[in-house]
């Protein structure tokens, strides 16, 4: 279970988190919709512990565990696992070793056996054919010459690999098109159990046609205004942000 | 590293009875007083018992050197050299070593352990010297049988006519190749670092593959017996003749300690027509300390003659240590179509200099040359490329590509490139592409957001960074050089 409770944080001296409350069961799906500039992708990165942006106040728990206590990695090791808005690139870095890399650095740390690269690459081509991608997305370099909507799936790609336990995808449906849209939604619908929590950041309404959120929050500036069933995304899409974020003031 | 370092060393210690370094077993006479003359060429030729043509060589050169200033030009700084405060002649076993691994910096262990290095090979790299001062031995290792290794490595080389030896064991019994050859791509007064080193030289690898011979195996320093001490002024020849192709490995991954703080080395080596020769390095030598104090001034001369035609020379080389480097392996490309080739990988930290890079001179038609250099600064460091492509009148169709690339760690730090083109041809096509970049930050939190931690993560990245060269270095020693790599940046960030 993923607890937030008064979380603010600031980038640069600014405020952009005002106080999230935010709980999301153990084996549920949220979403988190909320027009730029609400704070979404600063929340990811509070999450995952990203340098510059820092706590001000509350806290942010998984399992119990005080997430802003760890380093990034040990919150990797933890079991959390952020899909970046904008996936970096990795010159001269293999996928596969990039992917076995961190594979086994997070099973190390979990005392878990590492795999070696036959072992690996079982598991890496079970996904890509579920995924329906191309063996050679592991031959390439980290996100390096792939198209947006490459880097997204990679990313996809890399949380079925991984197998996390706590899932954010920040805007992973941005800039992506309806059949990009429909692998990225089944892979995370492939991962949806009783051991796996996701936190969905999203702008659109489209991407929860494909993976059905548990519970809907609107964030607007800093705070979550509101939350809801799937019915309060379609409520979004109809009325827009404004007239919500005027109701809630 | 481990298990091969190992089985080498072993072999070290097998072979090793049957060189006697030309030294005379007297303890008073194994080391010479400090200060270079005449004299102490003299006493060093005389110990080495070599023939009068090369004292007078060793001569010729010292004569030279006394006239030679040291060069200033390049990017590297350091107090002055006292070179009368240099032992010229001074038996390995007479330097004062730490009796125990108690007594070696901590810091170098930790970093022995992290490359995987068995305890006892540890004590030879720190070395420790054993009970009464005697030079540590290896254990013949039950792993394997280390006499047979030895006599198979011998064997195999001598079947297909592949004269390996010392140079020093070379000058005695094949003199009329050495006398042929020594000197004759790096002349005796070509630099004042190669002038000295011709002076005083005490030995180094010699290497002749004859006519269409491919040598069986690598050949490595690892091999050569004492390879260990022969590092202060080691002068290396390499001859392939027609046909003929050999990869010699030079250097080790573990950080070596050496109480000698000047060192000067030459390297030449001749491809006939159509012969090969593979020359790969990793350097790391002690590089000082985190505060810049001590570490190995590394004034290094390499050069190439490709004199037949289609030969190739192909020089690649991973450099971590030393507190200064200063070498740019070079190719004189004589022969027509000839082939030169330079891959490099500089990593700077601390307060190390490096100002390295290489030298392609096209004198044939249908010359190639190809130049990659990957420079990585940290801390405080300074890393310099500095590389010369010239192509002469003769040189129809010459063509060189020439990729720079620098990644800066840090906000401390120097990365500068200085290449010198000069094209008096005007078939010849050249390009040159440089880059400058930093290990950005959202790199290193996307490979920690994976599970990386923060060190790996600079591995990660600079391994990244440097793969078109180490993809050029013999399988297992890019396997050592990548983790070497990743150790020697250890701390740079964050």
């Amino acid at each position: 279970m993923l607890e937030i409770k008064g979380l603010t944080a600031t980038v640069d001296g600014k405020e952009i988190l005002k106080g999230i409350d935010l709980v999301v069961p153990q084996g549920e799906v949220h979403a988190i919709m909320g027009p730029n500039g609400s704070g979404k992708s600063t929340l990811s990165y509070v999450l995952s512990g990203r340098e510059g942006y820092e706590v001000t106040g509350g806290s942010a728990t998984y399992d119990g565990q005080d997430l802003l206590a760890l380093a990034p990695e040990e919150r990797a090791a933890a079991g959390l696992f952020l899909a970046f808005q904008y996936p970096v690139e990795l010159p001269g870095v293999g996928n596969a070793n990039f992917m076995r890399t961190a594979l086994n650095a997070v099973r190390r740390a979990r005392g878990e056996p590492e795999l070696d690269a036959v072992q690996f690459l079982k598991r890496a081509r079970a996904e890509l054919r579920r995924l329906s991608m191309a063996d050679d997305m592991l031959k390439r370099n980290v996100n390096v010459g792939f198209s947006g909507g490459e880097k997204k799936r990679n990313e996809v790609l890399q949380m079925a690999i991984l197998r996390p336990k706590l899932a954010i995808l920040d805007e992973t449906d941005s800039g992506l098109d309806i059949d990009a849209l429909k692998i990225v939604a089944e892979g995370v619908n492939a991962l949806r159990g009783p051991d796996f929590t996701a936190v969905v950041i999203t702008h659109y309404q489209r991407l929860l046609d494909h993976i059905v959120p548990d519970r809907v929050h609107v964030l607007a500036d800093g705070r979550i205004i509101r939350s809801g069933g799937p019915e309060l995304a379609h409520a979004l899409e109809a009325g827009g942000y404004a007239s919500m974020i005027a109701e809630a003031a | 590293m481990a298990a091969v370092a190992e089985t080498l060393d072993a072999v070290q210690s097998v072979t090793e009875s049957g060189y006697k370094w030309g030294f005379s077993t007297d303890i008073e006479m194994d080391i010479a007083p400090k200060g270079l003359s005449e004299d102490t060429i003299r006493l060093i030729s005389a110990r080495k018992n070599e023939p009068g043509w090369l004292l007078e060589w060793r001569l010729k050169a010292f004569a030279l050197w006394q006239q030679m200033e040291e060069p200033e030009w390049a990017m590297v700084h350091h107090p002055p050299i006292d070179y009368q405060d240099v032992h010229y002649y001074a038996a390995p076993k007479q330097k004062p070593g730490p009796k125990s691994l108690d007594e070696v910096d901590p810091e170098l262990l930790r970093t022995y352990e992290k490359l995987g290095i068995p305890l006892k090979e540890r004590a030879i790299l720190a070395g420790v010297e054993e009970e009464g001062g005697a030079r540590p031995q290896v254990a013949v290792d039950a792993v394997f049988d280390s006499v047979s290794v030895a006599t198979t490595f011998r064997e195999t080389l001598a079947e297909a006519g592949v004269i390996f030896c010392p140079i020093s064991e070379a000058v005695q019994k094949h003199p009329e190749l050495v006398r042929k050859y020594l000197g004759s791509v790096v002349p005796v007064g070509d630099n004042f670092f190669a002038a000295l080193n011709s002076a005083v030289f005490t030995d180094g690898s010699f290497v002749f593959i004859p006519k269409g011979v491919r040598c069986p195996m690598e050949l490595s320093t690892y091999f050569r017996i004492n390879a260990r001490n022969t590092g202060q002024f080691e002068r290396t020849l390499i001859i392939a003749e027609e046909g003929a192709y050999a990869s010699y490995l030079e250097g080790c991954t573990a950080p070596q300690r050496d109480e000698n703080q000047l060192h000067a080395a030459v390297v030449e080596l001749v491809a006939m027509a159509d012969a090969q020769i593979k020359y790969s390095t990793v350097q790391n030598w002690y590089p000082g300390d985190s505060e810049g104090r001590g570490g190995i001034y590394n004034f290094v001369t390499k050069r190439g003659a490709c004199r037949g035609a289609r030969s190739k020379i192909s020089w690649t080389q991973v450099e971590t240590g030393s507190a200064i480097t200063w070498k740019y392996p070079s190719c004189i490309l004589q022969g027509d179509d000839s082939v030169g080739e330079f891959y490099s990988v500089a990593v700077t930290a601390n307060h190390q200099q490096a100002d390295t890079g290489t030298k392609m001179i096209h004198i044939g038609k249908n010359t190639r040359s190809t130049i990659v250099s990957k420079g990585i600064s940290a801390g405080h460091s300074n890393n310099t490329y500095r590389g010369l492509v010239r192509i002469l009148p003769r040189a129809d169709g010459a063509r060189n590509f020439t990729q720079c690339d620098s990644l800066l760690i840090g906000d401390q730090c120097g990365a500068h490139t200085v290449p010198y083109i000069e094209s008096r041809n005007p078939t010849a096509k050249l390009e040159h592409e440089a880059t400058t970049s930093k290990i950005a930050d959202d790199q290193l939190f996307y490979c920690r957001q994976r599970g990386l931690s923060q060190e790996d993560a600079v591995g990660l990245i600079v391994n990244g960074f440097c793969k078109d060269v180490l993809k050029e270095l013999p399988m297992e020693f890019a396997v050592e050089a990548q983790k070497l790599l990743a150790v020697s940046l250890e701390g740079s960030v964050g």
